[in-house]
């Protein structure tokens, strides 16, 4: 009878892993042992509830309870800040919901914004550093809350209507697959719904290419002209969006 | 940043809830220092960082954790007390304190404050991890008494007997949660008088005032509503046996407007200025 045995029963008694808790308390304290069980799924519900907000509202109160409750069944908790709580619900969801996408891209929404709410800081890019700058061999480095993620519907304009408040529009697939961008600028956690073309390219910069290499694959996409405008039209956006960090140097090989 | 003498502080404070972000950023809140829960701010950056500073530059600051879990068996998570020190070491609180719990095993974590058994091994274990946490974070802790639902059949002393051993051992500090005691008394039928008998008052630091709610048959501490009266009278006693002690008002749901929660300190400051009175 040591702590660790006792504290692993009364875990599996929480997640209703089978147990028998005789040996640790009498009948009485049993009623007790229901409050515990009952808070644990509240608290990470009540969770769930703000990290996944529009999820919420888009789902309706009973489906997302239902989905939440299975989440917490087949992920219990593991770190130690209530604040991660709720990772992977998009994964679960697009167990629970197969046939409808934007159930899936939703929570991963307010998943990445909720992340970018309280990740690092970034310093603003200065703007001294862009004069006489070697394009060619220049790194764009995002800042440090940037992440992708799949966009196969309109889960975006449904986020963005469901935070303004308006009737959300009907769920759709994209004409073509994008992606969802989220970052922070300044304090606010920010998103754009982005198209093929520039997912690859942010892809591209998250990879550490250059500026460079960047536009070569655009030119080979768009032709000469409308690659090179598109390079630069995507480099002020990313600037003006706050979602460039810092401009670095390509180290060149050396002879 | 605002001045504090940590070892003689005894002034009234609140817990700073989000709602009331705007009230104390933009005017002259009437408190002696405000209580964060630590873990919202053991974050990498953005807003609540940032507005955390700023608070602090007004008022001093307590850390009040809850996943420290001092009495799993497991031990204490490094990566968790890292982020916690540099908190701490950042802000210079008042008091940096936790809760006499466990909160998980073998990775997994609850998020609640679970029951301990009140045994000497438990009591090793405990021991051990406020001693490590203090060691870190070169700094006393203060540990605060837990509400309970159950008691284990392998208790060997009481909580409060467990309390003195733990502040004896370890040299820790108490955070006495008068609601805390008033609902354990109530659900496992002592007497909250007992528990202030055995508690070494010296040790007591800071206090907690919360309200709760009726259960089917246990009293649950909800801290979702105003002090009730039974909880003001064991304050009033408190103060007659131990004195002047940082006090605040810890309210986590149902959050009300600010004048609310600042006429229920100054009714705090009222009974203890009252108790001083007569013990003068």
């Amino acid at each position: 009878m040591t702590l660790a045995a006792l504290q692993r029963d009364f875990r599996n008694s929480l997640i209703d892993v089978p147990v028998e808790m005789d040996q640790w308390m009498d009948k009485p304290a049993r009623a007790g042992l229901a409050i515990y069980h009952n808070a644990y799924r509240v608290q990470l519900v009540d969770c769930m509830r703000e990290t996944f907000e529009k999820t919420l509202l888009w789902l309706g109160d009973d489906t997302f309870t239902e989905a939440a409750r299975t989440h917490i069944e087949t992920t219990p908790p593991s770190g130690w800040t209530l604040g991660v709580y709720g990772e992977g619900f998009d994964r679960t969801l697009a167990r629970l919901y197969p046939d409808d996408p934007e159930v899936t891209e939703l929570p991963w929404l307010d998943w990445a914004l909720s992340r970018a709410f309280e990740g690092p800081d970034a310093a603003s890019l200065d703007p001294a550093k862009l004069v006489n700058m070697d394009w060619d061999n220049a790194v764009l480095k995002p800042v440090p809350t940037f992440r992708m993620g799949d966009a196969h519907t309109n889960a975006g304009a449904i986020w963005s209507a469901l935070s303004a408040g308006n009737n959300p529009p009907a769920a759709a697939m994209l004409p073509e697959p994008g992606a969802m961008l989220v970052w922070r600028q300044d304090f606010t956690p920010c998103f754009r719904t982005i198209d093929a073309i520039e997912r690859d390219a942010l892809g591209l910069i998250d990879a550490g290419e250059s500026f460079g290499a960047l536009c070569s694959n655009l030119i080979d996409r768009c032709g000469e002209e409308g690659g090179i405008s598109l390079s630069g039209t995507l480099l002020g956006q990313w600037i003006s969006d706050g979602l460039i960090a810092t401009i670095e140097q390509k180290e060149m090989p050396c002879g | 940043m605002a001045d504090i003498h940590h070892a003689s502080f005894h002034g009234f404070g609140l817990g700073l809830r989000a709602q009331h972000y705007p009230d104390f950023l933009e005017g002259s809140v009437p408190v002696d220092f405000v209580e964060v829960i630590s873990e919202n701010f053991m974050i990498d950056g953005g807003r609540p960082r940032h507005i955390l500073d700023r608070i602090r530059e007004r008022h001093p600051i307590a850390l009040h954790g809850v996943s420290m879990s001092v009495g799993s068996a497991d031990g204490l998570d490094q990566d968790y007390l890292r982020r916690l020190k540099a908190l701490a070491d950042h802000l210079d609180p008042l008091f940096v304190s936790d809760h006499l719990c466990w909160t998980g095993i073998e990775g997994f974590n609850s998020h609640d404050l679970l029951p301990l058994p009140y045994t000497e091994e438990a009591l090793d274990i405990v021991c051990a991890a406020v001693a490590q946490a203090q060691d870190l974070l070169e700094r006393t802790m203060l540990i605060e008494n837990p509400s309970s639902y159950l008691q284990f059949t392998c208790d060997s002393m009481t909580e409060w007997q467990f309390l003195d051993a733990l502040c004896e051992r370890t040299g820790c500090s108490l955070l006495l949660d008068i609601n805390n005691i008033f609902v354990s008394a109530t659900n496992h039928g002592f007497d909250p008088m007992a528990y202030l008998n055995g508690v070494p008052a010296d040790r007591v630091r800071q206090i907690h005032l919360a309200g709760h709610s009726q259960g089917r048959d246990r009293l649950i501490d909800t801290h979702d509503k105003p002090v009730p009266p039974p909880v003001w009278a064991l304050y009033d006693e408190v103060c007659r046996r131990i004195g002047p002690v940082a006090t605040m008002i810890e309210r986590d749901d149902d959050i009300p407007p600010l004048p609310d929660l600042l006429a229920e300190l100054d009714m705090a400051r009222a009974i203890a200025a009252d108790d001083q009175r007569h013990a003068a």
